[in-house]
This record gives C-alpha cells, structure tokens and sequence, in this order.
C-alpha cells in the first residue's frame, strides 16, 4: 500500500484528473467531500449547488414523484399572476398553492383562466359546479350551510373561473388554498380542475366560506398558460406551481 | 503546499480501494471543477444513488426521494380492470391512487374500486360508505346542486364502490381525481379511505364526487382494482405511497 501525501492533485495536462480504474472503488476517508457539480460517468449534470447550499438543475430520479415545486409567483399590488412557462406534458397534474390573497378592493372574487396552447386572452370555455361551506364569525350558527352558489358557477362561460368570492380586503382577512389541474397536455380530452379556497367573507361581520369549485375547461387543446387575479382591483399573494409526476 | 501533476490517479494494484484523505479531512472538489461519478456510496457502502452514465438514476436513497413515492403506474388501454397486486403492505401509512384521462368504453357506466384482504382474492370486502355530489350542467339549465347522492353509498355492501358514475365516453369526456386508503396493512382497525373525482357526466355536465367509507374488516389489504361497473376503460392510475 502506498500512500501519497500532498494538498492538492491537478492534472499535468489538459482540465481532467481521473481517479481509479473501472472496477475500483474511490474512498474518501474524510468527513466530507466538498464538491459543487455532481455528474454521472456520461457527462450527465446530477445536481449543482450555488457553493451556499442552493441546488439547481437536480436530477428527476433525485427530487421523487412530487410535489415538486416549479414556480414561485408573488403579487404586491399586482393585476395578475400569469404563469406562462412550465405547464406542458411533464407533469399528469398540476397543484397551484395559493396563500395570502389580499384583495386591494373589498368584496373582489379572486379567480383564473386559462390560454390554450396558440391562444391568448385567459378565456377559455369552462362548465363548472360550486359551493361552500360557511359559517358566521358573530352569530355562530345563525348563518351557517353548506350550499350550492349559482352565481360562483359556469355553464360554457369564459369569465374568470371563481376560487373564492366576495373576499375582505382587511390586512387579515386573505385567502388561501389549492387548485389541481389535470392533464393540461392532453389534446385529446377535456381538461378537469378542482379547488378548495378559504376565505374570509367581506361583509355582515365576517364569515368563513370554504370554497368548493371544480369543472372542465371545455376544450381539447393542450392548455400551457394560466392567469390567477381579482374579479376588480389589484391584489397581493403568493402562488406556488407544483408539478406531480 | 505540495502539489501533485498527474492525470491519472490509481491504487496501487487493480480493483484496490483508493483512498483520498484522512479522517477530519475535507476532500474538495474545487470550484469550477465536476465531479464526475456514477454511484455515490456512504463510508459504510450504501449507495446514495446509481446513474447510468445517461442520466437516469436507480438504488436512489429513499431520503433523497421526497415522501410522495410513486410505486407504480397502470395505464389502461380498452381494457376490463386494472388492478394493483403488489406494493400495498405496510412500508407506506398512506396510499394515494390518482387518476388521469379515465374514459369508459360504455356511456353512463361507472367508474369503481374494490379490494381484497390477505385472505381473499374476489374484490367483495365489505363496505360502508358515504358520497356527496355537485353538478352542473353545460346548457346552465336544470342540474345546478351539490347534495348527498344515495346511489354511490353502501351499507355493509360487498360491491364494487363507486368512484363516479354515469361518465360519458365521448371521445373528449373523460374524469380524474383520487382515493386516499389509509394502513391498509392494519390488523386491528378497519381501513378508511376517501377520495373525489371531477369527471364528465354523460349527459353534458360537469360532476365532482366525493366518496368516503370504510372496508369493514382487520385483515389488512392488499389488492385494489378498478374498473367501470359495465365494459372497458382507458385510464392512467397511479400508486403513491406516502410516510
């Protein structure tokens, strides 16, 4: 066995220092092995770390089957979210999280739409069912149901798509909640969606409504953009695309 | 300092282990330079991952993997069921099966779920179960509602447990959703799962289902199939396990 005691190897030519043979085994006797780029033996990129802890271009075998985040958004008195890149044939679903939607208008329904692939306008044709459960902040039980909301609902409407509705607009009173939608690659079926958004409701002293919608976007076209914003007014929040695999 | 100049470094004799540094030390790649492998062991000899030289990884170290594990997938094509055999036992505490693209070759046929304990092998454990529904129709006329929907449920039932029913076969009509079973591997309780399904219903509306129940028995489960209650399906279903 020999040993060879030095600080630093290089290579005597050209910018590749190979250790071992095929069929050996490299072992790093030390506490730690300080590396920024992990590649496979083909050249094939692993992970990257930023020398500060952050990861990028991580390997899909590395981060599982998801939730795996793939956007953040952030609203500060913004008109909208759009999210324009990253909704194609990768994922089979896609979970929008949304936390702290404050309206800058009280009473403003915070919703979205969609662009099929080649559109634009966030207007395409939705049939979607809707209903909450809610309850009085005042009264307790005076004012509470679960109930179906007709006018939160679309028959073939291109409006905006309702999360939740007549939301307060006081520095405590956000929004939060998630939004799946199914297959948006697909240009073969309709494209399913459903949410559930919690909500503070703007008036009679405050209510909890649970925001139950769901529906298709009534079209065969890959979906690839999608627009998060208020009835009216701008908002804050934060939006979160995860893509599940 | 000592610096080495080589482009080759090697043990000593063939398939030898090569060892770089001494405990405490820190072994460094320098910035700007790859480090290029294809399994990452531990000290101990555990492999953190495999990579083929093509970029795909195997024997991936479940840490690394997230907690939403995906132990399989089943993609019908026209067919009669499609059943998961193997993978349910007692590694995970939760199994979620989402669907994608589920389409019946019937129109109106529904879409359903059963499983077998240990013991069985004939998809009839009994059942008690409750759904709930909110419809709406395209035209905007008639069905507008969200309400308990007797049809779906069962009471100690041995059938096949509706996930959602009537589903159009149109050629653009399709549903997705999922089911959430809990333990199943549970010996002592019984097993509760729910889950829900946004589909299209065959007479041009929009439906979402929500399904929840119980498998009345303390033998765990460990087979689960899915099927339509008349004809052939296709449909992507896949198996998480989560924990």
């Amino acid at each position: 066995m020999g040993i060879l005691r030095t600080k630093t190897i290089e290579p005597a030519t050209g910018s590749t220092l190979t250790l071992g043979a095929s069929g050996d085994t490299i072992t790093v006797s030390s506490d730690s092995i300080k590396a920024n780029t992990f590649k496979d033996a083909g050249g094939n990129t692993l992970f990257t770390s930023d020398g500060a802890g952050t990861l990028s271009s991580v390997n899909s075998g590395l981060v599982g089957s998801g939730p795996i985040l793939i956007s953040t958004s952030t609203a500060s008195d913004s008109s909208s979210i759009d999210i324009t890149s990253g909704i194609d044939s990768t994922y089979d679903e896609y979970m929008f999280v949304f936390t702290d939607i404050g309206p800058a208008t009280n009473g403003a329904n915070f919703g979205w739409q969609v662009n099929a692939d080649g559109e634009s306008g966030f207007n395409e044709v939705i049939t979607s069912s809707a209903f909450t459960s809610y309850n009085d902040e005042v009264h307790a039980n005076s004012y509470s149901a679960v109930a179906y909301q007709t006018a939160y609902d679309q028959a073939q409407g291109t409006d905006l798509q309702r999360l939740a509705s007549l939301t307060g607009s006081a520095a405590d009173e956000p929004t939060a909640g998630v939004l799946h939608l199914f297959s948006p690659a697909s240009t073969t079926y309709v494209k399913h969606f459903y949410a559930r958004a919690n909500s503070y409701y703007y008036a009679y002293g405050g209510y909890i409504n649970d925001n139950f919608s769901a529906g298709y976007i009534n079209t065969t076209s890959a979906i690839d953009e999608i627009t998060f914003k208020m009835s009216t007014g701008n908002f804050d929040g934060v939006i979160q695309m995860y893509g599940i695999k | 300092m000592s610096k080495v100049y080589t482009d080759t470094v090697t043990s000593t004799e063939a398939s030898q282990d090569l060892t770089l540094g001494g405990s405490g030390d820190n072994v460094i790649v320098t910035a700007g330079a790859t480090l290029k492998t294809n399994t990452i062991k531990d000290s101990g000899g555990n492999t953190i991952w495999t990579s083929d030289g093509s970029g795909n990884l195997s024997s991936v170290n479940a840490a690394l993997g997230g907690n939403m594990v995906l132990l399989s997938t089943q993609t019908a094509s026209n067919a009669a069921s499609a059943s998961f055999i193997s993978g349910i036992d007692s590694t995970y505490k939760l199994y979620i099966f989402k669907f994608y693209d589920v389409n019946p070759a019937t129109d109106d046929a529904h879409f359903t779920f059963q499983a077998n304990a240990t013991d069985s092998t004939s998809y009839d454990e009994t059942i008690t179960s409750a759904t709930f529904a909110a419809e709406h129709t395209e035209s905007g006329e008639g069905v507008a509602m969200v309400a308990y929907d007797t049809g779906p449920d069962q009471t100690q039932g041995t059938a096949f447990q509706v996930l959602a029913k009537n589903v159009g076969n149109g050629g653009d009509e399709s549903g997705a959703g999922e089911l959430f079973l809990f333990n199943p591997s549970n010996t002592t309780y019984v097993k509760h799962f729910y889950g829900t399904m946004q589909y299209y219903y065959s007479s041009d509306r929009s439906a979402r289902v929500f399904t929840a129940g119980y498998i009345n028995t303390t033998t765990a489960i460990d087979d689960i199939q899915f099927k339509m209650s008349t004809g052939n399906m296709d449909a992507v279903i896949k198996m998480y396990g989560v924990g």
